[in-house]
């Protein structure tokens, strides 16, 4: 601890902290534009100017920038004094004199930092007289609109897109007061990261696209706390909605998993949310009974039919649960054929059997040597790669610590570490981004890589090895031999159970070895993990073959679309053998035709629940509006179903009855407080105090005050009316403090800047390592070995999730569909020169223009995952290799 | 298919000597966008596209580094480029005299070439030689103590 | 008078060959060096009183003292010569380049001895094309003889020295710009501390001098510490110093002279004085970013106390002398736009302060002042001081400005009250 003085003032501090971060941290408002909490400091906008003092006795003091300044015992600044007040005055006139009078119409309006701080600041009447500098804008692709007039230059996208995203198709142009920051030529930023421009920039530079295509005031939307359910790392996110329909996604800071940012898939894979394909209303195929359908499908339950239930990965647990509560345990089945749920599953009892930790996202970044098997991990779990590549740094980073340099010191530590990075391995079945921050890499089929773990494992158990798969094996053994956290990388997007075991069997020898290690799995959706703990009586795959030999089963399909699942042909086979079909899900699908009941799903923004990320951390996550039409949690359709009622019962009944019969799910009655909390006697509302439009919103329709609809499943209100305080941390929707309207009034949630929220992150982990768990499990060989070719998924962030790749935005970004090869594997099938080829396997063919990939081992053959046209295959496969037509 | 290269065998050569001393490639940025433009005048796009794999950089970072300095050009240039000193001993000892001398010889204003190429006419900070102001380089040559009657024998060493 | 620097500089302007450097006693500091432990070349140049010739005075001894030695230090380490000499009105260091190479590497070769150095860059202005191929020249003679390369002069010393020609930017003379530069990158300055010494090019210690800080550093090693100081007329420093002028005097040109020499003896003795007609109205005493000086201050001996105590700084010792037929804000004027053209753009002072400034200045001399104008470039003059941005090229840049408003500011007011320059002809 250090004692520091601000304005006379004295003050515990803990050490290793610049004095702006303690400013903020103690709630004191000091404003700034180039520092940021993750990104730290670099010194360059000077608006932290603060004015620091020798001692006691020092009366005059001299200007400092509190980002630059280390809060050392004894440290003594002032902020309220004139001098350093005249000159964040002076600063930030200066920084305005260039900036457009576009407030009115800028999409930042409202929730501007630059506002903020020029309020903060005192400069409110324009003295400069000349002309104002102008810059040309650029076509930045389908998420960012880039207005560059507005720009401060604090430089903070250039250092969070390159330095810290590892981006390269951004920059900063020029010199002087010209600079510019953007692409050398107008075009799509590639970077995965890019929406975070959005919120790192402290004005309108980078705003929104995808919330300008329907925009509105920010003080207008009505917004809920909420989770991403675009893969398995769970991300937090604050999700807004107008006039029924969604309009962004932000970033909900959470201290353990994604801090502040989110990747694009996250941000702007909501759309489909808006799509015209929503199912909107209760449905049936046949109305000759004359009765409604939500009554016929009561009905039909009522009659007590045989029943099935396929859950969803993408449904919340509750929901899930409900499901199987409605047809049984023995009735329920994983809504994912079996290869996919073995892998699933397999992972779960890794992490719940074995002896090594899963660490969270923020933790990963401690760890100081990476082993990656297999994993895609930019495509699969993007945010996890932007942590990864933070990860990379961990000791070249210390070398800048010998030195004396802070932690906070940004550009200093990056002009110590250069480009050096690691340990860090990878072994992969193709050539994947994060091999820019990689010292050393393996590209293999399913099998050599686990033969090179194998070679690691026992290299590591026997600290000596031979040196096998060109010294490949031996490096990564002595590197992560020679660590004191190594943290072992893997997931299911091999879709290979084996892979999943030989990374625990990596990391348990390294337990076994004494070393603090780590072991994360990527898996394939927001909620796999929830559905694979709720356990099930069997995958799709049984699903079907029960279907194939009972004719009389009701199935109940949750929020799975059958045709993205398996096969045209299985699928439609699965609908025609039974009985009947109760559909509940949100989008219009090839299984919507076919069934005879559909209950419309909300989505993410409709409904409420909880999702376990591939972390084993359960996170809840609220409806953002109540839909003006028979939209619902799944949860409550299954309720109604269940009890025959007409409404719900309310959530915390819910969970009240699943975590009853589920004890390990035990954890989640703390995870958020329940629907009768109040701040005295408030709710907490989704609305900010500064909306605007609630009387005049339907003026349209009517001049009258439409009663807000009553949210019986939360503390949370659908209006402004409530507790405008700080809200417990699973129940912030949006941030504001007074004179912070943008997003970085997070730090006034924090206990201390860029740290934990007040009351605990959101969000509990449910699996904890076994002290006297397994450090060894069985390798089961990799199956089929009929075929040269064994056909891989290849993940794509743009085109591989099944919603997110239904949103405009996003749609756009999907490459096309192709089948991957090296020059070496067509030669060797005599395809040189093809632009179409096939591949076989057993008696289906996919037929696709070929894309060359020379990092390709010569047996492996890539087929992007989820595609439209690649859909159903199940992988890895072996297969043959044929001239397309 | 065969597009044009736009760096000669011999400057990519000249470029891959530069990383001899280096830690990393990305070092020899300036030193590159120098031997580009010995050869070829200026850095065009297709210039820095064909740098990029030999730096292992983007074309971007590249172009970050191009435009902050003075003396990279990464506009097409004349075959002679003058360079007049507009610092403070060259203002004081007659710089706009030479300057609008220039600029009715050339009949082109600072920033432009001549509609035939022969040169491009840019102001460049303190040459260094204050002693003997007013002063221009053209192309590699230094002219001190200039008065403007001696600039048509200077420009006529320019083809 | 001992001229040590300039005495063998050939007056037909070509440079001292190798061989004539030799002859002159040339690699003899080297040898001595060589000859003793780092630590006592250190101490030696430690005890010459050498100042910093870059501008800020800083005693080069002691700025070495700060680089890790021994076994564990970080390696390699690096020695820079900054010759990039972009600032308005200087001129000296071209005259050291040009006229004798040798003299620079030889200095340099025995710093990075005392330092530990195994890699050196000499980064050389742009427009020195001659001084270039001068260098090159001087470097493989030098890599020939085995004063450079491995194992130099059989010791188990050995150094690479490289010269790398900037691409023009005034901020690259920053030494830590200067830095970025040579890494290829943009050449912002960094952030201090941490300095240079402990984290510099690549992240590795690495001293920056001035060309003529390194000159210096053969003859102290050639004849001691002692004969040094004694060069000196100043208390506070050793040596002998590069003076210049240019502007309206009668003969413009660089002297070596005693450090501590008085601006009158510069000015009258050695520039004979102004030019016929002119008037001395002010002068720049150390290039454009040191505060004016008056005729009243002649006296005033041109070493680092006595300019700062007279309020301005020496610089780079290289003198802009104002006539009476110069207009005070039109100087400004162009030294303004100068600076506000080479800032880097990093920091908001600088890259918005400066380009405001100079607007204003260009209003007054179109004849478009207001009398606020005068708060305002008052204003800047704070507002870009020292600590407030982010390097020294702004407050640099504030230092005539400043001074002219204080010793000039009835010719800015004439500009407001009349709206027009009356030194503009026609
Ligand atoms: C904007 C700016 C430009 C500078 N230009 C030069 C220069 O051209 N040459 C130089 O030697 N020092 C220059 N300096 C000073 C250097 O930063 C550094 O202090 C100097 O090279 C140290 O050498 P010395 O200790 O030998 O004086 C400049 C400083 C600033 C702030
Ligand atoms: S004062 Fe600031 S903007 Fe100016 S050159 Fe220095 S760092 Fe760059
Ligand atoms: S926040 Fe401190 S200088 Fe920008």
């Amino acid at each position: 601890m250090a004692k520091v003085f601000i304005d006379n003032i004295e003050y515990e501090v803990p050490n290793g902290k610049n004095m702006l971060e303690v400013a903020l941290s103690l709630g004191l408002d000091l404003p700034y534009f180039c520092w940021h909490p993750a990104m730290h400091s670099v010194g360059a906008c000077r608006q932290c100017a603060v004015t620091n003092y020798r001692d006691e006795n020092d009366t005059r003091g001299r200007i400092t920038m509190a980002c630059m300044l280390d809060a050392t015992d004894g440290t003594r600044i002032s902020i309220n004094d004139q001098k350093s007040k005249d000159f964040r005055a002076g600063n930030i006139e200066s920084l305005m004199i260039n900036h457009p009078h576009d407030c009115p119409v800028c999409d930042e309006g409202g929730e501007c930092h630059l506002q903020d701080m020029t309020v903060m600041s005192g400069h409110n009447y324009r003295r400069y007289r000349f002309k104002k500098r102008t810059h040309i804008n650029q076509d930045l692709g389908p998420f960012l609109n880039h207005e560059m007039n507005r720009c401060i230059q604090c430089y903070r996208c250039v250092r969070f897109y390159n330095d810290y995203a590892g981006g390269k198709d951004f920059g900063v142009f020029a010199s002087a007061g010209r600079v510019y920051f953007g692409r050398s030529e107008p075009g799509t930023l590639e970077n995965e990261f890019s929406g975070n421009l959005v919120e790192v920039c402290p004005t309108g530079v980078f705003t929104d696209k995808t919330l300008k295509k329907h925009f509105t005031r920010k003080w207008d939307l009505t917004s809920a706390p909420s989770v991403c359910h675009q893969c398995s790392v769970g991300c937090n996110i604050l999700a807004s909605e107008r006039y029924g329909t969604m309009r962004r996604v932000m970033t909900r800071f959470n201290g353990d998993v994604n801090g502040y940012f989110l990747c694009d898939r996250g941000r702007f894979g909501y759309e489909y949310v808006n799509d015209e394909k929503r199912l909107t209303r209760a449905a049936q195929k046949d109305a000759s009974s004359g009765s409604d359908p939500v009554s016929s499908v009561k009905a039909h339950i009522a009659s007590r039919p045989k029943m099935i239930g396929i859950g969803s990965p993408r449904a919340s647990l509750e929901s899930n649960f409900m499901l199987k509560r409605l047809v049984g345990a023995e009735n329920f089945y994983q809504g994912i054929p079996s290869n996919e749920a073995d892998v699933i599953n397999e992972v779960l009892r890794v992490l719940r059997e074995g002896k090594v930790r899963t660490p969270s996202l923020k933790e990963m970044e401690d760890f100081d040597t990476v082993f990656v098997l297999g994993e895609d991990v930019t495509n699969t779990a993007p945010m996890m790669a932007l942590g990864l590549r933070q990860t990379a740094k961990t000791l070249p980073k210390q070398k800048a610590y010998a030195l004396r340099i802070q932690h906070w010191n940004d550009a200093a530590i990056r002009e110590v570490v250069q480009d050096e990075k690691g340990p860090f391995f990878l072994a992969t079945g193709y050539a994947t981004k994060l091999e820019e921050v990689s010292t050393s890499v393996y590209h293999g089929d399913t099998n050599s890589l686990l033969k090179l773990s194998e070679a690691i494992t026992n290299e590591i158990r026997s600290g000596s090895g031979d040196n096998q798969s060109g010294g490949f094996s031996h490096q990564v053994a002595q590197a992560l031999l020679a660590s004191e956290k190594p943290l072992i990388v893997s997931g299911t997007g091999m879709m290979s159970k084996s892979i999943v075991q030989a990374a625990a069997n990596i990391a348990g020898a390294l337990k076994d070895a004494g070393r603090e290690v780590g072991i994360v799995y990527a898996v394939p959706e927001a909620n796999s993990m929830g559905l694979a703990m709720l356990g099930a009586a069997g995958s799709l795959d049984d699903a079907i073959s029960r279907v194939n030999n009972e004719k009389d089963l009701t199935a109940v399909v949750l929020e799975t679309n059958l045709f993205y699942r398996t096969d045209n042909q299985t699928a439609s086979d699965f609908l025609s053998h039974c009985h009947k079909t109760i559909l509940i899900d949100s989008m219009e699908n090839e299984c919507t035709q076919e069934a005879d009941f559909i209950l419309p799903a909300g989505t993410f923004a409709e409904s409420d629940g909880t999702m376990v990320n591939n972390e084993g951390r359960a996170q809840r996550y609220y409806q953002v509006f109540k839909p003006n039409n028979d939209m619902r949690s799944s949860w409550a359709w299954l309720d109604m179903m269940i009890n025959q009622t007409e409404e719900a019962r309310p959530y915390d009944d819910i969970i009240r009855e699943m975590l009853e019969a589920n004890p390990a799910l035990e954890k989640i009655k703390t995870l958020a407080p329940a629907a009768d909390f109040r701040i005295g006697t408030q709710k907490i509302p989704r609305q900010t105090h500064r909306f605007s439009g609630r009387t005049s919103m339907n003026a349209h329709v009517s001049v009258h005050e439409g009663k807000p609809p009553v949210d019986n499943d939360s503390p949370l209100t659908y209006t402004m009316e409530g507790y405008h305080g700080k809200p417990p941390s699973a129940d912030i929707p949006f941030y504001w403090s007074p004179g912070w309207n943008s997003i970085q009034s997070i730090n006034k949630y924090q206990i201390e800047v860029g740290g934990d929220l007040h009351g605990g992150n959101p969000g509990l982990r449910l699996i904890e390592p076994n002290e006297n768990g397994i450090t060894r499990f069985e390798v089961n060989s990799a199956g089929n070995n009929s075929g040269r070719y064994e056909v891989l998924p290849s993940w794509h962030i743009f085109g591989s999730g099944e919603m997110s790749a239904m949103s405009p935005a996003i749609e756009k970004r999907i490459p096309d569909v192709y089948i991957a090869v090296s020059d070496k594997a067509l030669e060797k099938a005599g395809l040189q020169g093809a632009d179409k080829i096939s591949v076989r396997h057993q008696s289906a063919t996919i037929t696709l223009p070929v894309k060359v990939d020379n990092s390709l081992p010569d047996n492996v053959v890539l087929l992007p995952y989820g595609f439209k046209d690649t859909v159903g295959w199940r992988f890895p496969f072996k297969g043959e290799l044929e001239r397309g037509v | 298919m065969v597009t044009a290269q736009v760096i000669s065998n011999e400057a990519r050569q000249e470029i891959e000597k530069l990383f001899h001393h280096l830690p990393h490639k990305q070092a020899a940025c300036i030193d590159a966008l120098k031997i580009v433009q010995k050869y070829n005048r200026w850095v065009s796009d297709e210039a820095l596209q064909e740098l990029a794999p030999i730096l292992e950089m983007s074309v971007h970072e590249i172009d970050s580094v191009a435009t902050f300095y003075n003396i990279i050009f990464r506009r097409p240039v004349g075959r002679h480029v003058i360079l007049l000193c507009n610092s403070v001993s060259c203002w004081i000892m007659g710089y706009e005299e030479i300057k609008k001398a220039l600029k009715d010889k050339l009949k082109i204003d600072f920033g432009m070439t001549t509609k035939d190429d022969r040169f491009t006419f840019l102001p460049i900070p303190c040459l260094g030689t204050c002693d003997h102001a007013p002063a221009m380089i053209i192309d590699e040559d230094l002219y001190r103590d200039l008065k403007p009657d001696q600039l048509d024998e200077i420009l006529a060493k320019y083809e | 008078m001992e001229r040590p620097l300039t005495e063998h500089i050939k007056q037909d302007g070509t440079p001292l060959s190798l061989k004539e450097y030799e002859a002159v006693g040339g690699y003899q500091g080297l040898r001595n060096a060589l000859k003793v432990s780092p630590a006592d070349v250190m101490n030696v140049v430690k005890d010459s009183k050498l100042r910093g010739r870059g501008g800020a005075g800083f005693p080069t001894g002691v700025k070495w003292s700060f680089v890790p030695m021994g076994d564990n230090a970080p390696s390699p380490k690096y020695i820079v010569a900054n010759g990039d000499e972009m600032e308005p009105g200087t001129f000296k260091d071209r005259l050291l380049v040009e006229g004798n190479p040798h003299q620079l590497i030889e200095g340099m070769i025995i710093s990075a001895y005392a330092i530990g150095a195994s890699m050196s860059y000499i980064f050389l202005r742009w427009a020195y094309h001659e001084a270039a191929k001068r260098i090159q020249y001087a470097l493989n003679e030098a890599y020939e003889a085995g004063y450079l390369g491995k194992n130099i002069l059989g010791s188990p010393f050995s150094l690479e020295m490289d010269l790398h020609t900037s691409v023009g930017r005034y901020i690259c003379g920053e030494e830590t710009a200067l830095l970025n530069a040579l890494e290829g990158k943009r050449a912002n300055p960094r952030n201090k501390p941490p300095f240079p010494q402990v984290s510099g090019l690549f992240g590795k210690p690495t001293i920056v001098n001035n060309v003529e800080t390194f000159s210096n550093i053969p003859h102290i090693l050639a004849k001691g510490a002692q004969w040094y100081i004694s060069l000196s007329k100043s208390e506070g420093g050793g040596g002998t110093k590069l003076y210049g002028a240019s502007g309206k005097v009668k003969r413009p040109a660089i002297w070596e002279l005693p450090l501590g020499t008085t601006l009158g003896e510069v000015i009258e003795e050695h520039a004979g004085g102004m030019q016929d007609g002119y008037k001395l109205r002010g002068l720049l005493p150390g290039g454009a970013s040191t505060d004016f000086l008056t005729p009243d201050q002649m006296n005033i001996k041109l070493d680092f106390e006595e300019v700062a105590k007279a309020g301005s700084r020496m610089g780079t010792g290289t003198i802009i002398v104002m006539d009476d037929k110069t207009c005070p804000v039109g100087m400004c004027l162009n030294l303004e736009q100068f600076f506000a053209q080479e800032s880097c753009g990093w920091c908001t002072p600088c890259r918005e302060g400066l380009p405001w400034t100079a607007k204003i200045l260009l209003a007054l001399e179109e004849g478009n002042g207001k009398p606020e104008d005068i708060d305002h470039l008052t204003f800047q003059t704070h507002y870009n001081a020292p600590g407030n941005t982010f390097c020294a090229l702004a407050p640099g840049a504030m230092e005539p400005l400043q001074s002219a408003l204080k010793h000039f500011r009835e010719d800015f007011d004439e500009h407001i009250h009349t709206h027009r320059c009356k030194y503009q002809h026609g």
